[in-house]
């Protein structure tokens, strides 16, 4: 059924949770498909080697997805996602300094992603008013949830995340060395870099992905549309395969299992794999822990299945932040890249997603609910509301 | 400078071609992390009339830096993580002059596979034409290219070398144990390797494992 062996680009990250065991444990191969997993060092090179066709698949930020979709800040390359390989997963981890300034200026529950925004607004202002220099906080590509999620949290607080803080990109592996050496005060980035930092007693996780978006695909299974053209049958045994390892990911008694493969592609422990997968995550090195059941989903709940109204919601965001203008073709070009079509198509019909996920598909800790149909008025809402704003423009 | 230059006396002001003397201005700066590879690029960039390479090593405050040189084109391995910040420039169009990766031009696919293929990568800041880059990005593919190939004959050179180190030990515990001639201990391990259709060295490490098991 396969032309040959197929050559499959990641990121190694805990979220390539369902791609990793799909190769490794055997669900692959039970659909005759050969593969060669590629590690790769930087998400500039996973796109690069899709575009061009050295990659036939990869697991892919699924703004980069949308992006690349779009033309934007690249060559356009129509890329699809036919498979979402894991929704939320990140989290925001501060240096315990900025923990200390946030706690000392917060007004409420810090665990409230609200209180903490504010919090922060006012160490921002703090530090404005004595000429300090902006805080630095990392994040791993322009077009990614790590961004965007920064970028919504500190919003929501006041803050102009173009003007009052310095957002730079760092290589994930690079993260907790920056962080160590004060280079950034804080980081958005996936699993297990946050948890690496909590052990190393130098990162504190502030809050978890999930507590600032309760539903966002994190990353996709991407193909070029034109390759996905040319080779259906193919495409369609490698959702299936997917879908078999996140359904296998998801089964509690699988976790030791699971989080061995991961430990053993990501050079990281087990245990720490295992912390993401199930959502018990320390969250500082005095050993408290925070548990949610939304850290990090795969396959649970129609995650796996690819939803317009998330490409929709990347592309809402790409307007927000400045990334492109709004227009009516480039938002059906976005919501088209994500494929729950081919989807349906290779593993049938899912059962509708139950109770308990956000009713617009997104659930954000502020401002109203998300409608694709009005992404205009969506952008707006976030104009009018800027709480906080005038009073740190005249700080400045 | 410039009298001094060898052949340039005989030279009538126009044999230097105009683009070759505007592309000695570029501003080039290598992201490496590999010293001795930064080093045989920047070589082959001086050899070719480049006079303005820099390179940079570290990743630590990589855009402040390039900022600061502001070049015209930035070659990067693509094994540097550090590709990722380079994307950011993209956005920050605002502060500096906009590069644009090498990809954006996709009509010529070849080169830019072939440059994949060699591990390199080019961004190429301001409205520079790309006809004035395909030289530099040709001399960076068979650069990279003839580095990988001195790494691939390094690596064969030290197999072999550890190889001859067993096949010395092995010819040694034959020497001593049955009081063999080192000849006659090397044609005893020949033959070996010739009738279990095995190379030599792997019947040398059997006989230094079978020694360990004796001792």
């Amino acid at each position: 059924m396969t032309a040959g062996k197929l050559r499959i680009g990641y990121i190694p990250l805990v979220d390539a949770a369902a791609l990793i065991v799909a190769v490794d444990l055997g669900f692959m191969a039970a659909q005759n498909l050969d593969v060669e997993l590629v590690r790769e060092v930087s998400w500039s090179n996973v796109r690069d080697k899709l575009n061009i066709g050295l990659f036939d698949a990869a697991h892919l930020l699924a703004p980069v997805a949308v992006a690349s979709s779009l033309g934007i800040g690249h060559v356009r390359v129509p890329i699809i996602a036919p498979f979402s390989l894991g929704l939320n997963g990140n989290a925001i981890t501060v240096s315990p300094r900025l923990f200390a300034a946030l706690e000392s200026r917060a007004e409420g529950d810090i665990t409230d992603p609200h209180v903490s925004a504010l919090a922060l607004a006012r160490v921002v202002e703090d530090r404005k008013s004595r000429n300090a220099e902006p805080l630095n906080f990392g994040m791993t590509f322009p077009f990614s949830h790590h961004n965007y999620q920064l970028r919504y949290w500190m919003a929501a607080g006041g803050i102009d995340p173009d003007e009052d803080v310095r957002l730079v990109v760092l290589p994930p592996p690079y993260m907790v060395e920056s962080l160590t050496n004060g280079h950034v005060d804080g980081f958005c980035v996936g699993a297990p870099w946050n948890s690496v930092a909590v052990d190393a007693g130098i990162g504190r996780i502030l809050h978890f992905g999930c507590e600032i978006q309760s539903r966002v695909t994190e990353k996709v299974f991407a193909v070029r549309e034109k390759w996905a053209g040319e080779n259906p049958e193919t495409l369609a045994a490698l959702i299936r395969a997917l879908a078999a390892a996140a359904a296998f990911v998801e089964t509690p008694e699988n976790l030791t299992a699971v989080a061995d493969a991961i430990a053993n592609r990501l050079d990281v422990t087990a245990e720490i794999a295992a912390r993401a997968l199930t959502g018990n995550l320390k969250v500082a090195v005095d050993g408290t822990v925070r548990a949610t059941d939304r850290y990090l989903m795969i396959g649970r709940n129609g995650a796996a299945r690819p939803d317009p109204v998330q490409a929709a919601w990347i592309y809402a965001q790409i307007v927000r932040w400045g990334q492109a203008p709004l227009s009516d073709e480039s938002l059906a070009l976005a919501q088209a890249s994500f494929r729950p079509d081919l989807y349906d198509a290779a593993v049938g019909t899912s059962p509708p997603v139950g109770p308990g996920e956000p009713g617009d598909g997104i659930g954000g800790f502020i401002g109203m609910p998300f409608d694709p149909a009005d992404i205009a008025g969506h952008l707006a809402s976030w104009r009018r509301n800027k709480p906080g704003k005038p009073k740190l423009s005249v700080v400045r | 400078m410039v009298e001094s230059r060898k052949g340039s006396v005989s030279a009538s002001p126009g044999s230097q071609p105009q683009g070759g003397q505007r592309d000695s201005s570029l501003k080039i700066v290598i992201v490496d992390e590999s010293p001795i590879r930064a080093a045989i690029l920047e070589d082959g960039l001086r050899e070719a009339g480049f006079t303005q390479v820099q390179r940079i090593a570290e990743t630590h405050n990589l855009l402040v830096r390039i900022y600061a040189i502001d070049p015209d084109v930035i070659l990067i391995d693509l094994e540097s993580p550090s590709r990722d910040m380079l994307e950011q420039m993209f956005q920050m169009s605002r502060a500096v002059k906009r590069p644009v990766a090498m990809f954006v031009d996709q009509s010529d696919t070849a080169s830019i596979q072939a440059a994949v293929d060699a591990g390199v990568s080019a961004y190429i800041v301001g409205g520079l034409k790309k006809e004035r880059i395909t030289s530099i990005l040709d001399l960076c593919i068979s650069r990279f290219n003839a580095f990988h190939r001195l790494q691939t004959e390094l690596d064969q050179a030290k197999d072999a070398l550890d190889e001859r180190k067993v096949i010395d030990r092995a010819k040694g515990v034959l020497m001593k144990a049955k009081k063999y001639s080192e000849e006659e201990a090397y044609a005893l391990l020949r033959k070996t390797a010739m009738n279990e259709n095995k190379k030599i060295v792997d019947i040398a490490q059997s006989v230094l494992t079978a020694a360990e098991l004796f001792k």
